[in-house]
């Protein structure tokens, strides 16, 4: 879509806050989730999850369990496709382990019964003997030379020889020469920093209906950020055509990232394929703490040299990531995304992908960065706290801009780091005073965006009504940011348009909803759909007028003439053309598919306040504020959502939430009992500032705004935990123990 | 010829250098052309990249157009959450 610069003034539909169209559903029960769907016959599907981080199985005996009244079938990896290679074996191997259960959790057979019930009786049937070997799940743990090794061979040509073989992945980019910029720098801070994984905890477990016959053609519905994917993903794991397998996506109740990828859906279809009859498979809360996929743990050094001004001399960082028993830790990401808001001479990062005994992690907002600006932003929060300077100035004074060299290689195009920072520092927030044992922490963060194959129909009824089929499950609130999008095209009111999310079936290829993409690609490709149909609609009204199609413009919702020498006559509103489009031509309907490559980066400056109980290390978050860059807020309502959804899981991430091992490498705390997200009253009223600068790329200048919130959070509340506590926190979370701990150390000396 | 920028980790795949140069007009060119002079790059390349031109990140799109003045930075494959 050739692009004249994105549109910035004279709205109408765009920048207004309808209400959602799947609100009413959502509040009433009427939406249907994944674990809703019913068919004739179904059966119910439960997994047996080994009890060990690693163990080789030595044998799987399903007799007694296929004995069991009620059980109408088990699988096995042997009921799943040979060969695959890749990424396709990867998740393979995660969804239904071969020789060796790699993980506390990993499934090695599934039964499929007439009730959830006896489905559970019978996988305590399933006898499955294990040969128990050594595990691992500390990322640093798994990189030393005596470290159990996860699986020989698994590395790529990447890692350096030397290091051990759990080491997967190796990255390395930057400019310029460090040793030369930190010897120019009038102080140097080097530190060492860890995170915990935490789990996206989304509302909504994993829950799949399957339905596959002996022919190879099956139908499949589940909660998930991309069904194309989902349709790919099965179809080579069972061993089917992509085109037999028809997927729709449920309503999800959030993912995250977490639902990009599959973890139950291949086994239902296997045991639907194996008992001839609908299966239908939903995860307990449990199993998705064990075995779905939580965000990588990390490990970080970064060293920051700065002049006495306040100017950046060089900076460095490495960053080693656990992505659990397979490759896929982002930590090219996080080494990427670390130095990104600041124009530097000398940077230099270096990423390490390991894995552990751990599930296979999964993208998690922004995968990667938060946990760098965590790293990065702390360390620029020292340097800041020596100097004497003040945080958002030698912020401003260091910020990348339209042109700067990006710490991760190329010039950025217009961003709006800048802007943010200017914002923040303008916000009362910042200036407001602080009360016993508070603290006030700022960080910046970044995220790339993405864009993505995209597909969307419009289609106009007889009555002057649109319908918009997109591909991109609604995660954010997409359905409402369409709608708006088409009514500015069309010039039609919001509520006479209905946009719906069609399965792999109805419409061509979607890339999944991650990378903040869908309000950039999926919206761009509405208004080009749009367009599309309001280049039908002038036709129609040319012909009606005998007229070029050149000499009519679309303008408030009717096609017009162009000009006094187009001819005189009235405006031809949308629903007098399509009351009688079936006899003037035909339906009229609009199209786009493509890639659209010009999806935004984004960049956001938050502001904390931190209260720390130094008695029993309790933190309580008093004030928050998140100052993000939008390009354009199509809704935003919604968007000050997805800004202040960021910070909420932000301050969990920071504050409570881990994963748990104990000594024998099983996880701990698998139910929310025990993994403390932040609940309502833990939080305060988090303010939001949309900043507008727009995107280049989008034809209003939409960047995408789900992921980015959630970079700043670690690092500002951590500045902000360590400025109340007095003495520097280095590991998240930073749970009550831990500030406790910390507080004893410093007193101790 | 185009200027491609590789990212420090594939230096030891294309004879040490960060900094190549292929004739090429388009990315799917860029892409090819590394993989005939450098194949120690292909496993790089399959794993997936996103290529920048002129600031500009292209995830998917071969057919892009690259200028022989153009700014190439070779990238890992982005994707998010």
């Amino acid at each position: 879509m050739a692009l004249d610069g994105p549109k910035t003034s004279g709205f109408t539909a765009v920048g207004t806050t309808p209400n959602r169209p799947d609100g009413l559903d959502k509040v009433t029960g009427r939406a249907k989730f994944g674990a809703d769907a019913q068919a004739p016959g179904m059966l119910h599907a439960a997994i047996v999850r080994s009890p060990h981080a690693h163990a080789r199985i030595v044998s799987i005996d399903t007799s007694k369990a296929e004995a069991l009244k009620g059980v109408k079938t088990v699988v096995t990896r042997a009921d799943f496709t040979t060969g695959l290679k890749g990424e396709n074996w990867n998740i393979l191997e995660n969804v239904m382990a071969g020789d060796t259960a790699l993980y506390d959790g990993h499934a090695v057979a599934a039964v499929a019964a007439i009730s959830p019930l006896i489905a559970r009786d019978a996988i305590k049937l399933v006898e499955v003997e294990y040969q128990v070997l050594p595990h691992v799940t500390n990322v640093d743990a798994a990189m030393a030379q005596d470290a159990p090794i996860i699986r020989e061979g698994a590395a790529n040509k990447s890692v350096p020889a030397g290091l051990h073989p759990n080491v997967v992945r190796y990255h390395e980019s930057g400019h310029g020469d460090v040793d030369k910029g930190f010897a120019a720098a009038d102080l140097v801070i080097e530190d060492h920093f860890t995170t915990e994984a935490t789990h996206q905890g989304y509302i909504e477990p994993h829950a799949c209906l399957a339905q596959l016959g002996g022919d190879g053609k099956g139908e499949l519905w589940c909660c998930t950020q991309g069904h194309w994917n989902v349709q790919k993903i099965c179809a080579a794991l069972v061993g089917i055509e992509t085109s037999q397998l028809r997927v729709t996506a449920s309503e999800i109740g959030g993912g995250f990232g977490g639902k990009t990828v599959v973890f139950i859906e291949p086994v239902a279809l296997a045991l639907s394929r194996k008992a001839n009859r609908p299966v239908k498979l939903v995860m307990n809360r449990s199993e998705v703490f064990r075995a779905s996929g939580p965000t990588s743990s990390t490990s970080m050094d970064v060293k920051i040299g700065m002049k006495n001004d306040g100017t950046i001399t060089a900076a460095s960082g490495t960053f080693r990531l656990q992505g659990g028993a397979f490759p896929g830790a982002p930590m090219e990401f996080t080494a990427m995304c670390a130095f990104a808001p600041y124009a530097l001479e000398n940077v230099r990062q270096v990423g390490y992908d390991v894995m552990t005994n751990r599930p296979k992690q999964a993208a998690y907002r922004a995968p990667g960065s938060p946990m760098a600006a965590f790293a990065v932003e702390s360390v620029i929060d020292e340097l800041c706290k020596e100097l004497g300077l003040d945080p958002i100035q030698t912020r401003l004074k260091n910020a990348s801009h339209e042109g700067t060299k990006a710490s991760f290689g190329p010039k950025f195009d217009k961003i709006g780091l800048v802007e943010t920072l200017e914002a923040a520092k303008a916000h009362p927030h910042f200036t407001a005073p602080l009360g016993e044992n508070q603290g006030r922490g700022v960080s910046c963060g970044f995220w790339f965006n993405h864009s993505g194959e995209t597909s969307v129909t419009l289609a106009l009824s007889e009555d002057g009504s649109a319908q918009i089929v997109v591909g991109t499950p609604d995660i954010g609130g997409s359905r409402a940011s369409m709608a708006l999008m088409a009514a500015e095209e069309l010039g039609i009111p919001y509520e006479n348009i209905r946009c719906t999310i069609a399965d792999t079936a109805s419409l061509g290829y979607n890339e999944v909803s991650h990378g903040s993409r869908v309000t950039y690609a999926s919206g761009l490709a509405t208004i080009a759909a749009a367009r599309d149909a309001v280049k039908r609609l002038c036709g129609r009204a040319a012909a009606k007028w005998g007229i070029d199609e050149e000499a009519v413009v679309w303008e408030d919702g009717c096609a017009k003439p162009s000009g006094p020498n187009a001819g005189d006559f009235d405006p031809l509103p949308l629903a007098e053309i399509t009351r009688t489009m079936g006899a003037t031509g035909g339906p009229i309907n609009g199209h786009f598919e493509a890639t659209p490559e010009g999806a935004g980066v984004s960049f956001a400056t938050h502001i904390v306040d931190a209260e720390v109980d130094p008695e029993t290390g309790k933190t309580s978050i008093v004030r928050y504020t998140v100052v993000q860059d939008a390009g354009k807020a199509i809704h935003p309502a919604y968007v000050e959502g997805q800004f202040q959804g960021g910070a909420a899981q932000g301050i969990g991430w920071a504050l409570n939430e881990e994963y748990i091992y104990g000594e024998d490498g099983r996880l701990q705390n698998d139910l929310f009992l025990d993994y403390r997200i932040p609940v309502a009253s833990d939080l305060p009223m988090i303010d939001t500032v949309i900043v507008e600068v727009p995107n280049p790329g989008h034809p209003y200048g939409v960047r995408g705004v789900g992921e980015t919130s959630i970079c700043p959070p670690l690092a500002a509340i951590a500045n902000a935990v360590s400025a109340a506590a007095g003495v520097r926190l280095h590991d998240l979370p930073m749970s009550p123990p831990r500030i406790r701990a910390a507080l004893d150390a410093q007193k101790d000396g | 010829m185009v200027e491609v920028n590789l990212w420090s980790g594939l230096r030891a795949l294309a004879g040490g250098q960060d900094k190549v140069e292929i004739e090429a007009n388009t990315v799917g060119e860029v892409l090819a052309g590394l993989v005939a002079k450098y194949p120690g790059l292909q496993d790089a390349i399959d794993a997936g990249v996103s290529v920048a031109v002129d600031g500009r990140i292209i995830a998917f799109g071969l057919t892009e157009e690259v200028k022989p003045d153009s700014e190439v930075y070779l990238l890992q494959r982005l994707k998010g959450g």
